[in-house]
């Protein structure tokens, strides 16, 4: 690993570099469906924090999804 | 706290897919009441949930929270190897993000109360748009601080300590479609393991031909979990989703979750969401339904939370929206309800609830029903 650490870093910073001249492909005026309310990933955020609960209290797995409680509501 | 693995007394900040507010943009003035509804395997959950946020010169939003478990509990660990119980859990969050250019910074705390359960925790996380807005990254970090207790021992409280590192990326694809990626480790240190839960091993002097002894857990547990999610447009005013997470953790659990969503508005006032969820886990390396004789193990678990399982759930939501003016503040409300079924199938955890030769018993499985019904306004 430590023999292409030096490459993925070059080409990380390379990559960077390269975005810093992108172009926004999709124009701010095109944006209307992805502002529309049903395209949010988290429309209703005391919802799915409830959900995340129940799960999160029944199951091993743990993060990644978002936002979570502490505590219990289990079992 | 009885009869649950605690593992995340945390608030895992508002980062990761489903939570993050989005850089660049505060999240809107709304306030939110939900009541909630869990039942299944002999538990029954129900509670509000207050959420508030407001806005103030557009630079700074602060948001509150206030939610409440009310449980009545005769699960299977409970009814084998105790008694049923209620108890309430309170929890309260108080949380500021801050605009400043492109960047969000986040400051959340949150504080969770119960009998014999406190947890205690701060977090923090950015959000920085690039790239012609078509770029969020997040970055997040969270500390908490928790005590256990137990009920019937006044002499007894453990420590636990967590950590939570994340990181997240949405990416706008096409003006259809938006991509998202998120990684987070979680760390704990402390006493893990429940203090009320017994492992099984077998016994020949007893009459069931099996003893109980309490559980064993290791001091310490990572856990790595990256996820992926993306969100389409349909060519009709529709949009379908999808999340996949891979999860793998320090005591030998590997799971995946797959989620698929479909989002419909219907005339002008309503939206109905379906969507269904698959879960599976492999067991810890230290569980075990049955102990070969006590003490096997330095390290011993039986909680079913720590099994092979599979999970499937159903969702399905409908949101009525109302227009604002009454009062006058109101620019707009939602009445939304909610229901889900969860189906749970243990690969090796067995209900000893029916009489049989240890090691025969069937294998455990049960389902539960969980309904919300929420009132949002926009303000």
């Amino acid at each position: 690993m430590r023999r292409f650490a030096p490459a993925l870093l070059g080409l990380a910073l390379l990559t960077l570099a390269g975005c810093s001249g992108v172009e926004p492909w999709v124009k701010p005026y095109e944006r209307d469906r992805l502002a529309d309310p049903i395209m949010s990933l988290n429309r209703d955020p005391v919802s799915a924090a409830y959900m995340a609960h129940v799960f999160e209290a029944r199951e091993g797995a743990r993060g990644a999804v978002g936002s979570a409680g502490g505590g219990c509501g289990c079992n | 706290m009885r009869y649950r693995l605690h593992w995340l007394p945390v608030l895992v900040a508002l980062i990761g897919i489903g939570g993050r507010a989005a850089a660049g943009v505060l999240p809107e003035d709304r306030a939110d009441l939900l009541y909630h509804v869990y039942d299944g395997g002999g538990v029954q959950i129900d509670g509000p949930s207050l959420l508030v946020r407001k806005s103030f010169l557009e630079k700074i939003s602060v948001v509150g929270n206030y939610y409440m478990d009310m449980v009545s509990s005769a699960s299977i660990d409970v009814v084998t190897t105790a008694s049923p119980y209620k108890e309430r859990r309170k929890q309260w969050s108080l949380g500021v993000d801050a605009l400043r250019g492109k960047t969000t910074y986040s400051l959340n705390y949150i504080n969770s109360r119960e009998s014999d359960y406190d947890a205690d925790t701060a977090s923090f996380s950015l959000s920085q748009d690039m790239f012609g807005d078509l770029t969020t990254v997040t970055l997040g970090f969270s500390r908490g601080w928790n005590k256990v207790r137990r009920n019937n021992d006044p002499t007894f409280e453990e420590p636990t300590d967590t950590r939570s590192y994340s990181v997240g990326v949405s990416q706008i694809i096409t003006k259809n479609l938006i991509l998202g990626a998120a990684f987070e480790t979680i760390t704990d240190e402390g006493f893990l393991n429940n203090p009320y839960r017994s492992v099984r091993y077998l016994d020949p002097t007893s009459g069931t031909g099996y003893s109980f002894q309490p559980e064993v857990y290791p001091h310490t547990h990572t856990s790595n979990a990256f996820a992926i999610n993306g969100k389409y447009y349909l060519p009709f005013r529709a949009a379908i989703s999808g999340e996949y997470r891979y999860y793998t953790d320090t005591w030998g659990i590997v799971a995946h979750t797959a989620d698929f969503g479909y989002t419909m508005p219907w005339q002008k006032k309503w939206i109905f969401d379906a969507d269904v969820r698959f879960y599976t886990q492999d067991h810890a390396d230290f569980f075990s339904d049955l102990f070969p004789r006590a003490d096997a193990q330095n390290f011993e678990g039986r909680d079913k939370e720590l099994a092979t399982f599979d999970s499937y759930a159903l969702g399905l939501g409908a949101t009525y929206e109302f227009p604002g003016g009454r009062p006058r503040f109101v620019q707009k409300g939602t009445l939304n309800f909610r229901f889900d079924h969860i189906w749970f199938d243990y690969k090796d955890f067995r209900d000893i609830r029916v009489s049989a030769p240890p090691g025969t018993e069937p294998l455990y499985s049960f389902e539960a029903n969980v309904f919300q019904l929420f009132a949002s306004i926009w303000f």
